[in-house]
C-alpha cells in the first residue's frame, strides 16, 4: 500500500524493495518532506541530475523513508539560475547534501526568505571553483578544471579561554582522511565541526563513462569495508530496472556474504574499541579473529573482503558441502571466543570506566538528525533494512534488531557483540537451507530512461544505490549513498562535553566512512 | 585478569615469518645506498598516508599490526608524525583535494625517506583513474621507490613491499 501523501500521485517501482516515485512542483516538494517528517519519515538521500540533454533543465531528488517504504520526490529545475526549496530545517541531514549538489551540478537550496542556508563549498575544496560544475554533462570526465581558492570559514567560538585545535586531514593513526576543527575549554570540547570531502575522486562522474554491469566493480569500491553492501545495493537497482530477479540460492549466499561482512568489521571495531579504551588486549585477540575470519574467505570465496562476489543477477562464487561444513565450525568456534571476550570486556572495570557514558548520543538528538544503521541502534532506534521493510531472502531468516537506549560508546560496543553473534546465527541457516538452483540469472534488457533503487542494511547502516539507466546499456546517472552522511553529524553532538582524548574511542565507536561520503 | 591471562596462555603465538624482498616490485633505481638501507631495516618507522582511498587497502594495513604479521617484531612500527617517519606507505588514487597534503607530508619525513605506493590505485589509478578529481597513482604526485599492486594487496604482500624497499636492490 503507498503511504498516504495528500496532492502526490505516487507511481509504484519494481524491484526487491518497495519504492514509489512522483514528479512534484516546488510547494508539494516542501509539503511532501514535512508530511513524511510528521508521519515519522526521513530523508534517506538527496541528489540532482543534469537534464539539459533530455527533459530540460536540472532536477533534484529526495529519497524519503516512510513507514510503507521509499519514495522519490523529483523536482524538475530550470536550466537559468537553478533553485529549490531547502530542506535542512525539516531534516538537517540535508544540509550537507544539498552543498555537495551544488558543488557538483550547480542547483542550489534556498530557504524561503531566498537565501541559501549554508553557501559554503563541501566537496569542491580548491579542486574547481565556486562556478564549474563537473556533474554537469558538458564537462569531461577527465577535464582539468582551474582551481578555486579553497577558503572555508569554520564556525567560530568566542568567549575566555576558548582556543581551536586543528586535525588532519592526515590524521595520527591508520584512518581515512578528514578535518576536525575543536574549540575547548580546556581538555572540554565545546564544540566540533567536520569537514570532509578530502576523498572526493569523481566517483559519481565516474560511473556516468561505465556500462551498466561493469559500473557493479565501481559499486564495490564507494565504501572498501562496506563492499558486499554497495554491491548489493547496486545489483538491486539495476535488476529493478531490467526486471531480473536472482535465484533464490544466489540471494541466500549474498546474505551470507552480507552477514560475513558484518561480522569481519564488528570483529576489526570491537579489537579497536578495546584498544583505545586502553586494553590492547582487546585488539591482539580481535586482530588475530579478524584475520583468521578474512583467511576462511579467501578459501571459501575467493577473496578477503569479498570484493566483486555480488554481481548483477547473482553472485560470482558458491560454497559446497565441505566449505559449508567449514564455515559452521568455523561459525561455532567464533561464538565462543566472542562469548568469552565479551564476558571479559564488560567485567573489566578500565574498560567500562572509559565507555559508558561517554559520548553519548540521545534518543532525541539521533532522531532529530536522522541517525541510521548501528548508531542508531545503540541509541534507541530498532531500524534495520533487514528486518522493515525486509528485502528477500532475510524474511524467512528473522533477524534480531540489537538494540540499546543509552547511545553511549559502551551501547556502540554491545550492539555490536549482539549483532556479531546474529549473524553467526544467521550464518548457520544460511547454510543449512543453502537452496539448490543458479547462481546468476541472465540479466534482462535495461531500457534507457529506466530506474531504479538498490536498499540494503549494511554493518554500518542502510546502503542506498539510485540508478538510472542511460541508452545502450550505460549508466546514465548512479547516486551511491553512505549511512556516514547521517551519522557524521551526530558524532559532532556526541562529542560535546566529552574530553578531546575521548575523541578517538568516540569516533571508533561510530567508525563512519569518508571515502563513502566523499565519493 | 585470569581470564585474560587464560586466554593469552591458549592463543599462544600466532607470529608468522616474514616475507623476503620482491625485485619486481621495485620502480626505478634505488635512490638510498645499501648501508642506510640497512640500518633503515632494522628499526623502520612507517607513516601511512590515505590519499583518497575506498579504504580497502587500509584494512589491510590495520591487519598488519595484527599477531599473524607481527609489524613490530620485525623491528617496523606506525608513527603519528611524519616528521618521525623513514617511509611513507600511501594508498589510494590521489585526489585533488589530497594532493597538497600529500606533498606536505613528503616534505614533513627527513631526508633519507622512501616511499611505498599500495594497492591497484597506488600503482596505476585502479577502477578510479585520472579525472577531474583524482590526480590517478601517487607517482604523478611525489617520488615513489615500491609499489605493490592488488585490490586490496593482502598484509603479506605490503610487507614484502616494505622489506623490498629497506632492502639494497640485486644487482
Amino acid at each position: 500500500m503507498p503511504p498516504p501523501l495528500p496532492g502526490i500521485q505516487l507511481q509504484a517501482l519494481a524491484g526487491a524493495v518497495p519504492v514509489w516515485r512522483a514528479a512534484v512542483e516546488a510547494q508539494l516538494w516542501r509539503t511532501g518532506c514535512e508530511a513524511v517528517a510528521r508521519a515519522g519519515g526521513r530523508l534517506a538521500a538527496l541528489w540532482a541530475n543534469d537534464e539539459r540533454d533530455a527533459a530540460g533543465g536540472f532536477s533534484v531528488r529526495a529519497l524519503l523513508v516512510t513507514f510503507e517504504g521509499l519514495v522519490c520526490l523529483e523536482l524538475a529545475l530550470p536550466e537559468q539560475a537553478p533553485s529549490y526549496p531547502d530542506l535542512s530545517d525539516v531534516y538537517p541531514c540535508a544540509a550537507r547534501m544539498q552543498r555537495a549538489a551544488f558543488d557538483l551540478v550547480g542547483v542550489r537550496a534556498v530557504t524561503a526568505a531566498h537565501a541559501a542556508p549554508d553557501a559554503r563549498g563541501w566537496l569542491r575544496h580548491a579542486a574547481w571553483r565556486e562556478d564549474a560544475f563537473p556533474l554537469r554533462r558538458d564537462v569531461p570526465l577527465a577535464a582539468a578544471l582551474p582551481p578555486g581558492s579553497g577558503r572555508y570559514d569554520f564556525v567560530q567560538v568566542a568567549g575566555d579561554g576558548v582556543h581551536e585545535i586543528a586535525v588532519g586531514p592526515v590524521h595520527a593513526g591508520t584512518i581515512e582522511p578528514g578535518h576536525f576543527r575543536f574549540s575547548v575549554v580546556g581538555e572540554q570540547v565545546l564544540r566540533l565541526e567536520q569537514r570532509l570531502g578530502y576523498k572526493h575522486k569523481g566517483i559519481e562522474k565516474r560511473f556516468e563513462a561505465m556500462g551498466l554491469e561493469e559500473g557493479a566493480r565501481l559499486a564495490g569500491r564507494v565504501s572498501g569495508d562496506s563492499t558486499v553492501a554497495y554491491a548489493w545495493a547496486y545489483a538491486m537497482a539495476l535488476e529493478a530496472i531490467a526486471g531480473t530477479e536472482p535465484g533464490r540460492r544466489a540471494l541466500f549466499l549474498r546474505a551470507l556474504l552480507l552477514e560475513r561482512e558484518r561480522i569481519a568489521n564488528h570483529l576489526g571495531d570491537l579489537g579497536a574499541l578495546g584498544n583505545d579504551g586502553g586494553l590492547a588486549f582487546g585488539l591482539a585477540q580481535f586482530s588475530r579473529l579478524k584475520e583468521d575470519f578474512l583467511r576462511s574467505n579467501a578459501r571459501v570465496f575467493g577473496h578477503r573482503y569479498l570484493m566483486d562476489r555480488v554481481v548483477p543477477g547473482g553472485v560470482a562464487c558458491d560454497v559446497d558441502s565441505p566449505a559449508a561444513q567449514a564455515l559452521l565450525e568455523e561459525g561455532e568456534r567464533l561464538a565462543d571466543e566472542l562469548r568469552s571476550l565479551r564476558a571479559i570486556y564488560y567485567d573489566h572495570s578500565g574498560l567500562q570506566d572509559r565507555c559508558i557514558t561517554c559520548g553519548r548520543l540521545t534518543p532525541r538528538t539521533a532522531a532529530l538528525l536522522g541517525v541510521v544503521g548501528l548508531a542508531a541502534r545503540a541509541s534507541g532506534h530498532a531500524m534495520d533494512a533487514r528486518v522493515h521493510p525486509g528485502f528477500a531472502p532475510y524474511g524467512e531468516l528473522q533477524p534480531a534488531i540489537a538494540s540499546h537506549r543509552n547511545g553511549d560508546v559502551a551501547a556502540r560496543i554491545v550492539v555490536r557483540f549482539e549483532e556479531a553473534l546474529e549473524s553467526l546465527r544467521l550464518q548457520r541457516l544460511l547454510l543449512e537451507g543453502l537452496p539448490a538452483g543458479a547462481l546468476r540469472s541472465p540479466l534482462g534488457t535495461a531500457a534507457a530512461g529506466g530506474f531504479g533503487i538498490g536498499w540494503v542494511e549494511g554493518w554500518r547502516g542502510e546502503v542506498i544505490v539510485a540508478l538510472h539507466a542511460g541508452a545502450g546499456g550505460q549508466v546514465r546517472r548512479c547516486h551511491p549513498h553512505d549511512p556516514s552522511w547521517q551519522n557524521w553529524p551526530a558524532l559532532e553532538h556526541a562529542v560535546i562535553g566529552n574530553i578531546v582524548p575521548d575523541f578517538p574511542l568516540i569516533n571508533k565507536s561510530f567508525n563512519l566512512s569518508y571515502a563513502g561520503v566523499d565519493l | 585478569m585470569y581470564k585474560i591471562l587464560i586466554k593469552i596462555a591458549q592463543v599462544g603465538l600466532k607470529s608468522e615469518p616474514p616475507p623476503s624482498a620482491d625485485e619486481a616490485l621495485r620502480r626505478g633505481a634505488p635512490r638510498l645506498n645499501e648501508e642506510i638501507l640497512r640500518l633503515l631495516g632494522r628499526a623502520l618507522a612507517i607513516r601511512h598516508v590515505d590519499a583518497g582511498s575506498c579504504n580497502g587497502c587500509e584494512l589491510e594495513i590495520h591487519g598488519l599490526n595484527n599477531p599473524y604479521y607481527n609489524l613490530e617484531g620485525r623491528g617496523f612500527k606506525f608513527v603519528a608524525s611524519p616528521r618521525h617517519a623513514d617511509l611513507l606507505l600511501v594508498t589510494g588514487p590521489v585526489s585533488r583535494n589530497m594532493e597538497q597534503a600529500l606533498q606536505r607530508t613528503y616534505e614533513a619525513v627527513p631526508e633519507p625517506k622512501l616511499v611505498v605506493a599500495v594497492g591497484d590505485c597506488g600503482c596505476d589509478g585502479g577502477v578510479f583513474g585520472e579525472n577531474y578529481a583524482s590526480r590517478g597513482r601517487v607517482a604523478n604526485v611525489i617520488p615513489v621507490d615500491v609499489a605493490v599492486p592488488g585490490c586490496p594487496p593482502e598484509p603479506v604482500a605490503i610487507l614484502r613491499a616494505i622489506v623490498t624497499a629497506v632492502t639494497a636492490a640485486k644487482r
